[in-house]
């Protein structure tokens, strides 16, 4: 790929030296201690630590609690992966049938986008809040226990309904640009050979649509995994009793709150992984739609 | 490809539902910021704006909010500002600048310093909150600016764009600029700069809404309520135990905390909806 | 305007040599073409002398300073790009300009030159207009344009109307040709066109394979090649070229056909060389050959046969007058006693005569 360039040497290091010095600082460096802390325990008062090699990861992936949070991440995950994507898909495929309108629909669409995921989180609270809530009153006129404070399956409906919303617009987008770029040809083509809608949908289109679809799923995932922090930190605090304590807010909870350190960390390193293999995933998967114009 | 008459009828119900669900959470919380205290706790809300608009919006706006927050709701709309543009026009500043570097230079370990860069896309922030937090002590960065933005415009998803975009300006459009004397400062300011601006904008519009939202980073590096943005804010200012909370400037924060970055999005839209889906591929 | 000098320059890619000592000395105000197929070079020869890529050994003089080690900028020279290069987001106006305003000329200056170059590529009009908002041809002339401001020491013009559709690129080569005459300008030019090489240049530079095959006019390129891949790139339809052998003064062509000749410039094995244009058809006679005709192309006012030889397969392409009525299958003679005959070596393609 032939390339002219400029024949400056010093200058492109002076242009990077920004980026890679808060690199360095605000990510390797931490990234190399939280693996470093992983493999260490450290005694209450800080003053010494010693080589535990993979102690605290043993000690973690057999801890209740932290198996519980393990279980409600993926529960949490799928659930607003599925919900999002679904929702967003279906909306999407509606709005490719109107001709006019789309342009309003859209912009009214992509809201939630702009609201913070804590926001998100505390709007649905306000809503559902069973003392005050305007749709939590009909679910008690009509007789249904609802108590996302006390009870742990309310409260993780509302975190995932919280979480679900927030995500459907940017899917949506995605989706929307996804549909645009199937060549009309196919769907002429396929409606020419007789098949309704509904089959060209499910034998054409929705293969086509496959690579948007991983890379949401992936994204979605991911956005489950961390980006709803916000969410269950303002909503839930992770109760009651750890039912909506997703593994990003144990983390959190027990470096920050209780400061188990070892633990926080081995935890982190864990997250870690997953995360490269997510990305690692998406880039090897996706990375054939990559392409300079 | 387009219905036809009873199906497109569908279409249009089905998109209506979508935005009323969509809508409605934020339709909602609008509503009861322009309602009195007593009205909100009595549901069910009416669904049309009420009387006390003026009067809540007022009171929040003159102290009240520094009632229960601690802080004046200027002070936080003003922190907000200021770490999201912070966080927009830092981003897109380094990583044109890198992004410049990659693509129009040669020099040794240019794509190893490319990896570094893009790996971090790898390491969202909750992963290494631990030993971040204790660098920001050891820099004394808690409760500064510098700390709540420094640390988040580093990440990697501006600089590939750029370098994407980057890679699309044919090799001739430099060696004309070459051979009419232009240096990597003038090609960058007189020709790179105005082709670069759509994505500019769609960067900055994601950019803006990632700094305005905010949540785990300012939660652990700012003790002082002086610092928090105001979506921490409002987190504090709810406690749902608590009878006398004035659920009515809680609301108008609300709309506040979420208003600016709608009106963004809303009007870069074109550039928002370009810069998203170009970013992720 | 100034003199161009290459002495021996030479490229080599991660230890490939791919230019092999080129040389050439261009006079003050000479139009040189570089013509060759695609991949010979010709291209990355330009840009040597532009300084867009870096001279391996040998050295490049313009205006009598040597510039090997210089910056395009500092060379004083201007390019026309195959894909014009115009800044997008500039007008014609200011696109023309850039390269002045970044040597701080003044403004006054700025405008008198853009007026000039404008009226003489007739841009006036377009002036306010955006690159998108013009036709190829336009852009062509904008790009020309740019150049012309600069009144650099050499014009180097890169394939630039290969872009453009068969019509239009006749009118601008007649404008190019104009404007060199115009102008007086020292200018290197590239093209894979033949007819443009042969058209415009005072010179050519016949490249093939990173070698400079033959370095002369026009004239001596067609009527005296130097060897077979210049005699079979030069000419359209090509020049026809076979095995012969040589005795005496006779020629046995391809068939067994012997045909008498003035002269042999070697014996044996040697490759005879015949342009299309330069045969007869004749009714009968002795030193004549048969060919069969199976294709003919007409075009009005020429037409091309395309023959065998008779008892062989070698073909034979012949021009003949649009109103000769030969046809498929016809059965014709040849004499090339008339013709001018260029003899190639067996071995290395090199002319013989």
């Amino acid at each position: 790929m032939r390339r002219t360039v400029f024949p400056h040497k010093l200058l492109p290091w002076l242009l990077l030296a920004p980026q890679l010095a808060i690199t360095l600082i605000f990510f390797y460096w931490p990234a190399a201690q939280a693996f470093r802390q992983s493999v260490l325990r450290e005694d209450p008062f800080g003053l010494n630590s010693a080589f535990v090699g993979l102690a605290n990861f043993r000690k973690v992936l057999a801890d209740p609690a932290y198996l519980n949070a393990l279980q409600v991440t993926v529960i949490f995950s799928i659930l607003v992966a599925f919900s999002a994507l679904a929702i967003a898909l279906f909306l999407a495929v509606q709005a490719e049938k109107i001709i006019r309108g789309k342009g309003f629909y859209r912009t009214l669409m992509i809201w939630p986008y702009a609201v913070a995921p804590a926001i998100a989180g505390m709007l649905w609270l306000f809503m559902f809040n069973p003392s005050f809530g305007t749709l939590a009153w009909p679910l008690r006129q009509l007789g249904i226990s609802w108590n996302p404070l006390l009870d742990g399956s309310d409260a993780m409906t509302l975190v995932v309904a919280a979480a679900t919303w927030k995500q459907i617009s940017y899917n949506f987008l995605f989706f929307v640009a996804g549909l645009q770029a199937i060549p009309r040809s196919l769907l002429e083509a396929a409606a020419i050979d007789g098949a309704s809608r509904r089959h060209a949908f499910w034998t054409v289109v929705f293969p086509l649509l496959a690579p948007t679809t991983f890379f949401l799923l992936v994204v979605n995932t991911v956005y489950a995994l961390f980006d709803t922090f916000g969410i269950i930190h303002a909503v839930t605090g992770g109760g009651p009793g750890r039912a909506t304590e997703t593994l990003v807010y144990k983390v959190y909870n027990d470096g920050f709150v209780n400061l188990i350190i070892g633990d926080s960390a081995a935890q982190s390193v864990i997250l870690m992984v997953i995360v490269i293999a997510l990305t690692a995933f998406q880039f090897r998967f996706i990375e054939r739609r990559v392409h300079y114009g | 490809m387009a219905a036809r008459g009873l199906s497109r009828t569908l279409a249009h119900f089905w998109m209506i539902l979508g935005v009323i669900i969509v809508a409605f959470p934020i339709y909602y919380v609008f509503i009861a910021s322009t309602h009195s205290v007593q009205t909100i706790l009595r549901p069910p809300l009416p669904l049309l704006p009420g009387p006390e608009a003026a009067q809540n919006y007022g009171d929040a706006f003159s102290g009240g909010i520094g009632r229960i927050g601690g802080v004046s709701l200027w002070r936080l709309l003003g922190n907000t500002t200021l770490i999201a543009l912070g966080i927009a026009l830092g981003k897109i500043a380094i990583s044109m600048a890198s992004a410049y570097a990659i693509v129009f230079f040669r020099f040794p370990f240019r794509m190893a310093c490319f990896w570094l860069i893009f790996i971090t896309l790898m390491l969202p922030v909750e992963v290494r909150i631990q030993p971040t937090y204790k660098v920001m002590v050891d820099l004394g960065l808690i409760d500064t600016y510098a700390g709540l933005i420094l640390p988040l415009i580093a990440s990697a998803t501006a600089t590939l764009l750029f370098r994407q975009f980057f890679m699309t300006i044919p090799d001739e459009l430099l060696e004309a600029a070459r051979v009419d004397g232009a240096g990597p400062w003038r090609f960058f300011k007189d020709i790179l700069w105005p082709l670069s601006l759509t994505n500019v904008a769609a960067i900055f519009v994601i950019q803006f809404i990632y700094g305005w939202t905010q949540y785990l980073w300012p939660l652990l590096v700012t003790n002082s309520n002086e610092m928090n943005t105001i979506v921490i804010a409002l987190k504090k200012m709810i406690s749902f135990a608590d009878a006398d909370t004035p659920w009515n400037l809680v609301m108008v924060t609300s709309v506040l905390a979420i208003l600016p970055p709608i009106l963004v999005v809303v009007l870069m839209q074109r550039w928002f909806v370009k810069g998203l889906v170009e970013t992720e591929k | 305007m100034a003199r161009i000098e290459l002495q021996d320059v030479r490229k080599s890619y991660a230890g490939q040599e791919v230019i092999h000592g080129v040389s050439i000395d261009i006079a003050n105000g000479e139009f040189v073409v570089i013509v060759g197929p695609s991949g010979c070079g010709k291209s990355t020869l330009l840009r040597m002398v532009a300084g867009l890529e870096e001279i391996t050994s040998g050295t490049i003089r313009i205006a009598e300073r040597v510039v090997n080690d210089l910056e395009p900028r500092a060379r004083n020279i201007a390019m026309v790009f195959q894909n014009y290069a115009l800044y997008p987001h500039m007008t014609v106006r200011d696109n023309m300009a850039y390269g002045l305003k970044i040597a701080g000329m003044s403004r006054a200056d700025i405008d008198s030159r853009v007026a000039r170059a404008a009226e003489m590529l007739e841009l006036e009009p377009y002036l306010d207009r955006k690159p998108r908002a013009l036709s190829g041809g336009q852009r062509q002339r904008v790009a020309m344009g740019r150049a012309l401001v600069r009144e650099p020491a050499a014009f180097l013009l890169d394939e630039p109307l290969s872009n453009l559709d068969a019509k239009l690129r006749v009118q601008m080569r007649l404008q190019i040709k104009d404007l060199h005459q115009r102008t007086g300008q020292t200018t290197l030019y590239v093209t894979h066109d033949q007819v443009e090489a042969m058209t415009l240049a005072d010179r050519l530079i016949v490249m093939e394979k990173g070698v400079a095959q033959q370095i002369a006019t026009p004239y001596e390129v067609y009527t005296t090649p130097a060897n077979e891949f210049v005699a079979g790139f030069i000419g359209s339809p090509a020049m026809n070229i076979f095995d012969v052998h040589c005795e005496g003064r006779e020629l046995t062509v391809p068939g067994g056909h012997r045909v008498a000749v003035d002269a042999c410039p070697a014996q044996g094995s040697i490759r005879l060389g015949l342009r299309p244009e330069d045969i007869e058809t004749v009714p009968a006679g002795q030193d004549a050959f048969p060919v069969l005709l199976q294709s003919v192309e007409w075009l009005g006012a020429d037409a091309f046969g395309y023959c065998v030889i008779e008892n062989s397969d070698t073909p034979l392409t012949l021009r003949m007058p649009g109103n000769a009525p030969a046809a498929r299958g016809d059965r014709l003679l040849i004499s090339i006693s008339r013709s001018q005959l260029h003899f190639f070596s067996n071995e290395d393609g090199r002319r013989l005569s």
